[in-house]
């Protein structure tokens, strides 16, 4: 098992570099000319001379990438062509805000998708199968910025019981920053109003975006339980006089699940991706409104940062799901060796 | 101990009705081992997932009785075999549960029907995995079914039949997955364990061979119903029905298949009318495809389902 983790760790090492390479090939796609893009429109012939020197971008291109890999691997993602703040800086307090509601979809996603799919299965055609029905192609098809839009009309407006926006009330101000996660940190300071203030203004957000994930969740654990329903082992187990409810929430679910939990890698993407317009619309805080800033004002560095961050955090969620895949069913690592 | 009385099973299919078993008798006593016989698809499986409460949803069963130390189980859902019944599977590989370690499958059975603790269980089932010879047998418990051959997880499934001290153990097929070795290996196995704890036993198979050397008392099942019933002995040494006397006459060594006569079992959704194996009986007569033959006896408890039993078989039909 500990060698199978290991090796997973490994082969995420060459996406990784990959990554690296990929970003600095952009910063050399993007804008035509770098030292263009930062002397600015009237610079002379010299000026752009000096600011090659300067940013290295004289050197051989095998040079520069060595270079870039180098910052890279140090945290040294640049400063902000807009607010020449360096970019770590911006990502350091942003990721926290957009893993915090993400991992808070996922929560939701996997917790109710999973027994909704159980459920539909053991209903097979039955009316618990039709409603999980409907909320799955519910799920998928609405848009998620009009989901946003009601939500906020419905919640924010008419009954004015939720937050609008943002990630917490600006009269209490943030808890003090230790891991950058809300709930975290005001647990860590002991300050339930805090936690009580996040929880509020996370509802919204984490509904919308965990819909489509809920949504294909179940649809996979439903496929996976019928499909183990139809097993010799389901049968025996029956023989040997198992619990009702045992046999069908542990034993047969944790086979099941184990296409579920490969699902949640790819959906891990899908939520990323949709983080980026449930941000915009709740005025959350994290990198997908800093991605936007980004793109509207060409600052391609710090969209590059983002890239990166994004690309590692992808790749570390798969090792998880990896080694969570190997956990449920331990033909998994087998099969690998 | 168990007896099945009239006892018809039907499933709706696509293609119509299937009449899986028709008004099947028989019966196991304390202590004894019956054989029931048939070629594949005569409803040998389906007889077994009665007895055990396992039949599949939408099967309906308009006519007979179960009756398992005493009550009948078909009639009083609280009586239900599940559980009260060792079962051995056909099929050790897939009868597994892959996610799960042995130990932890069989113990959840013991959780439900054996008394005693965790602790108590676990003990119980080591030792069990000792009896049924199985290799390393404490840290077997914390193996996965993979990590056993086949004819090793045949042990484990014996020894899981018997690990909530059932008084009668069920066996469908149990080494028609394995070779020839090993197949003699777990028959001896099952033959001692179930002698040396008394235990009845109801034994599947569609081998004659694997029959004669497991059970006192046999059933021949064709197309759902009882053709000939009787001891081991007296079926294997005076076979009454043409379609007994065929398989023994097509297979003098009785260590082969059922696969000689031609013809096939009939499909469940096509059953012919009267006798079921009309179609290919080499006695038959103009009334056989009208009247259900009924159970005829003959000496010691020694039945058959053929009023021309007496009848000699024309000589290519043993050819
Ligand atoms: N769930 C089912 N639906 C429809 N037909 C079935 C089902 N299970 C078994 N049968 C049919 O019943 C007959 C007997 O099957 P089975 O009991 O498995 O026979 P055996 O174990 O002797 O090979 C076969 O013709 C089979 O096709
Ligand atoms: S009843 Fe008729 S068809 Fe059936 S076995 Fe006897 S002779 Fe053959
Ligand atoms: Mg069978």
């Amino acid at each position: 098992m500990a060698r199978y983790i290991l090796r997973r760790i490994l082969l995420a090492l060459p996406a990784l570099f990959g990554l690296v390479l990929l970003t600095f090939v952009l910063t050399r796609v993007i804008p035509a000319d770098p030292a263009a893009t930062l002397a600015g429109d009237a610079a002379t012939p010299a000026q752009l001379a000096e600011i090659r020197a300067r940013y290295g971008l004289d050197r051989p291109l095998w040079e520069q990438a060595v270079t870039h890999m180098r910052q890279v691997l140090s945290g040294d993602l640049g400063s902000s062509i807009f607010s020449g703040r360096p970019v770590m800086e911006e990502i350091v307090f942003r990721l926290p805000a957009t893993l915090e509601l993400t991992f808070v979809a996922l929560l939701l996603a996997t917790g109710l998708g999973v027994p909704l799919g159980l459920l539909a299965a053991l209903n097979h055609n039955g009316p618990i199968d039709h409603l999980a029905r409907l909320i799955s192609v519910g799920g998928l098809a609405i848009a998620s910025f009009w989901l946003a839009i009601m939500l906020q009309l419905i919640f924010a407006m008419d009954l004015d019981v939720l937050p609008l926006r943002g990630r917490i009330d600006v009269a209490l101000g943030a808890p003090p920053t230790v891991t950058g996660f809300f709930l975290v940190d005001s647990l860590l300071a002991g300050r339930l109003d805090l936690l009580v203030d996040t929880l509020r203004h996370l509802a919204l957000p984490a509904v919308t975006l965990c819909l489509p994930g809920l949504a294909s969740i179940a649809r996979f654990t439903r496929s996976g339980v019928l499909e183990t329903l139809q097993k010799d082992f389901v049968l025996y187990a029956q023989a040997a006089g198992y619990g009702r409810v045992r046999l069908a929430a542990i034993y047969v679910l944790r086979n099941a699940v184990t296409v579920t939990v490969a699902q949640i890698g790819l959906l891990f993407g899908a939520l990323i991706s949709g983080a980026v317009a449930v941000e915009a619309i709740f005025d959350w805080p994290g990198l997908g409104t800093y991605a936007v800033q980004a793109i509207l004002s060409a600052d391609y560095k710090a969209l590059l940062a983002v890239t990166l961050v994004v690309g590692v955090v992808y790749a570390v969620v798969n090792v998880l799901v990896d080694v969570a895949q190997a956990l449920i069913d331990p033909r998994v690592a087998e099969q690998v060796k | 101990m168990l007896s099945v009385e009239g006892l018809s099973v039907r499933i709706g299919t696509g293609r119509g009705q299937a009449r899986i078993l028709d008004e099947v008798t028989l019966s196991v006593p304390r202590g004894g081992t019956l054989g029931v016989v048939g070629e594949s698809g005569c409803g040998k499986s389906t007889l077994l997932r009665a007895i055990l409460g396992i039949l599949p949803r939408g099967t309906q069963v308009p006519a007979g009785a179960i009756l398992f130390e005493g009550r009948d189980i078909l009639a009083d859902r609280a009586a239900s075999a599940r559980g009260r019944i060792g079962f051995i599977p056909q099929d050790p590989y897939l009868s597994l549960n892959p996610v799960f370690t042995a130990g932890a499958q069989i113990l959840e059975a013991m959780r439900h029907h054996a008394p005693g603790t965790r602790r108590d269980h676990k003990a119980k089932l080591a030792e069990l995995f000792r009896a049924v010879q199985l290799p390393d047998p404490e840290a077997a418990l914390d193996k996965y079914p993979h990590e056993f051959s086949g004819g090793q997880r045949q042990r484990l499934l014996i020894a899981a039949a018997l690990a909530c001290d059932p008084a009668l153990v069920v066996a469908d097929e149990p080494t028609t997955a394995l070779d020839v070795t090993t197949q003699r290996e777990i028959l001896a196995l099952l033959r001692q364990l179930t002698a040396a704890r008394g235990l009845s036993l109801l034994f599947v198979t569609h081998d004659f061979g694997v029959l004669a050397a497991v059970c006192e008392r046999v059933a021949v099942l064709y197309a759902g119903r009882v053709a000939e019933t009787g001891l081991t002995r007296a079926v294997l040494d005076d076979p009454r029905h043409p379609y007994t006397r065929m398989l023994l006459g097509c297979h003098p060594d009785r260590a082969v298949d059922l696969t000689g006569i031609p013809g096939t079992v009939p499909a469940a959704t096509a059953q012919p009318a009267g006798c079921r194996f009309h179609p290919r009986c080499p006695l038959v007569q103009p009334g056989c495809a009208r009247e259900v033959p009924p159970m005829l006896p003959l000496a010691e408890g020694h039945a058959v389902a053929c009023p021309f039993h007496a009848l000699p078989l024309p000589e290519p039909a043993l050819a």
